[in-house]
């Protein structure tokens, strides 16, 4: 059907479906006679035979030989985590609140923090353990400093889980951020666009 | 009987095995590429050049995997099961001509293990025995698939075994030998003279057979996947289920060798040409194997009885008679 691209509209009787006509079942032996011939030289089987046949000749093939060839994935796609750095001095942009720690609902964002020689908060460690992250985004999502986000990676292979995955893993690279190349994560927890024009002044005649 | 005779015969006995061995490898890969082709797939493409040497990887697979036994299953008979399909498969090719006869450094060959006067009767009953390779194997499994599978293989076996031997028995009549050879002579004279076209409800009632035979798709009632798993196979690894598949490879080919042969002029004069033709008739019988398998259902065991004995038994009996009266009139 042309339209069945209309996922949004659920009401089936405006989107063209129609109703399959099936003849209703013989119940006499000469209709169920009649109907063996009828359906022994309708040659319904050839044009299955044929349809086949086109696709091989046509030689449209659909596979990705994966390794070699990827498919595109959308900006939103939650993936492995990644930890951003500002973008003005390349600092980190965790300030180590806790509050991915706390939302994780399956509880696999591990941290501890530890106040560093200029008396602020400063993350000592962090592990998000991936065999437990369900990739739901809340971390994403509740960051205040749009810090930790989703990336685009999703091949991971090692020898041992605890690879996956600790701090300085995530952390964009220091030359990723000298090259400027850090991309920002589009979806969960991004801010939405246009954000500047929306922002109102704080009333604070209270 | 003299040496060279004896020679001969186990040479030729060790080529025919050891090429439709191979072929029946190689047949694995085709199946794979027609079918992706067919789904818009690439099929193997990883080992070798186009995947070519995939049949190669499946071969040390299935070699070096462990032969396992399970408990509850009758052993001696679990272990034998899997050598009656393939052990069968290859006997049955002792009687069909796979070629003209050639002359070899001045020593005429006859491509034919055995010119056997009951040849393709020979044949028909040796395939029928491959049955009970299905049959004895799901039987001795302690698995209820395994037995559905051979109580089905039992009685598709009954259902086919009477269209395949009265629907040949039309052409028998007209050419009054069971030697293939003698076939083939009979039809030597070109395309005008092909027992097709006299017998064309035989034909086609022995090419439906042959799918039964076979237990290829539309008739893949012995082993369908998404009803019994594996049927008879699913207690077998390694090497023992290897050799089922070797039987269905090579009863593959060695039926699309017979249908060409007995209807469609096998290879003619025997020329080089003739043995061409033959070459590429059975290669169009096995592709139209792996053809049905993508474009068509498969049907249900009840089908397939009724299918048999109420519409493909009366129209091949009727055959039979027809042909008796138009040869005695
Ligand atoms: S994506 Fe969800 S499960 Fe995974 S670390 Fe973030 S909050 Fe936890
Ligand atoms: S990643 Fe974000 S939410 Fe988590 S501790 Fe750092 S700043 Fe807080």
């Amino acid at each position: 059907m042309k339209n069945n691209e209309q996922f949004n509209n659920r009401n089936v009787s405006e989107n063209g479906y129609y109703l399959v006509d099936i003849a209703d079942y013989p119940t006499d032996g000469w209709g169920k006679f009649k109907r063996v011939v009828q359906r022994t030289f309708r040659g319904e089987l050839f044009v299955g035979l044929w349809v086949v046949l086109r696709e091989m000749i046509k030689f449209d093939i659909h596979t990705v030989s994966y390794p070699e060839e990827k498919m595109p994935i959308g900006p939103r796609y939650r993936a492995v985590h990644e930890m951003k750095r500002l973008w003005e001095s390349d600092a980190e942009r965790c300030i180590g609140c806790g509050l991915c720690e706390k939302i994780c609902i399956s509880n696999c964002i591990k941290m501890d923090t530890r106040i560093d020689e200029n008396s602020r908060k400063e993350v000592s460690e962090y592990t998000i353990n991936l065999g437990r992250c369900i990739f739901c985004g809340y971390c994403a999502e509740v960051c205040p400093e749009l810090a930790i986000t989703h990336g685009g990676e999703y091949e991971q292979a090692s020898e041992q889980r605890e690879h996956f995955v600790d701090y300085e893993y995530m952390l964009t690279p220091l030359d990723k951020m000298k090259a400027g190349t850090q991309v920002e994560f589009e979806g969960f927890g991004a801010i939405t666009p246009h954000e500047d024009e929306r922002v109102k002044k704080t009333p604070l005649a209270y | 009987m003299d040496t060279a005779y004896l020679i001969e015969t186990i040479i030729k006995v060790v080529v025919v095995l050891l090429i439709f061995s191979a072929l029946a490898g190689i047949g694995t890969y085709f199946e794979r590429k027609v079918l992706a082709f067919m789904q818009r797939r690439l099929g193997p493409m990883n080992v070798g050049p186009y995947g070519l040497l995939q049949v190669a990887a499946d071969g040390i697979k299935l070699f070096t995997k462990e032969d396992i036994i399970p408990t509850n299953v009758v052993g001696r008979i679990f272990k034998i099961a899997p050598v009656i399909t393939a052990a069968t498969a290859f006997m049955a090719a002792a009687a069909i001509p796979f070629l003209p006869q050639f002359e070899l450094f001045g020593y005429t060959v006859h491509p034919i293990i055995s010119d056997v006067n009951i040849g393709i009767l020979y044949i028909l009953g040796i395939m029928g025995i491959g049955l009970y390779g299905p049959l004895l194997g799901g039987m001795a499994s302690a698995n209820k698939f395994a037995l559905l599978s051979a109580a089905r293989s039992a009685a598709v076996f009954i259902s086919y075994e009477v269209i395949t031997g009265l629907s040949i028995l039309a052409p028998i009549m007209m050419v009054g030998s069971l030697s293939l050879i003698d076939f083939n002579e009979y039809q030597s004279g070109g395309i005008g003279d092909w027992i097709v076209w006299s017998q064309p409800v035989a034909f086609v009632l022995f090419w439906i057979a042959a799918f039964a035979e076979t237990g290829r798709t539309p008739f893949h009632l012995v082993a369908n996947d998404h009803e019994i798993i594996d049927g008879f196979g699913t207690e077998y690894s390694g090497m023992r289920w290897g050799l089922f598949f070797i039987g269905e490879y090579a009863n593959m080919f060695f039926i699309s060798f017979v249908i060409p042969l007995l209807f469609l002029g096998g290879y003619g004069d025997g020329s080089f040409l003739g043995a061409l033709g033959l070459l590429a008739k059975m290669s169009f019988f096995f592709f139209f194997f792996l053809w049905t398998r993508a474009a068509w259902p498969d049907v249900r065991p009840d089908q397939l009885m009724w299918l048999c004995w109420k519409v493909l038994m009366p129209i091949a009996v009727i055959n039979v008679v027809i042909t008796g009266f138009v040869m005695m009139f």
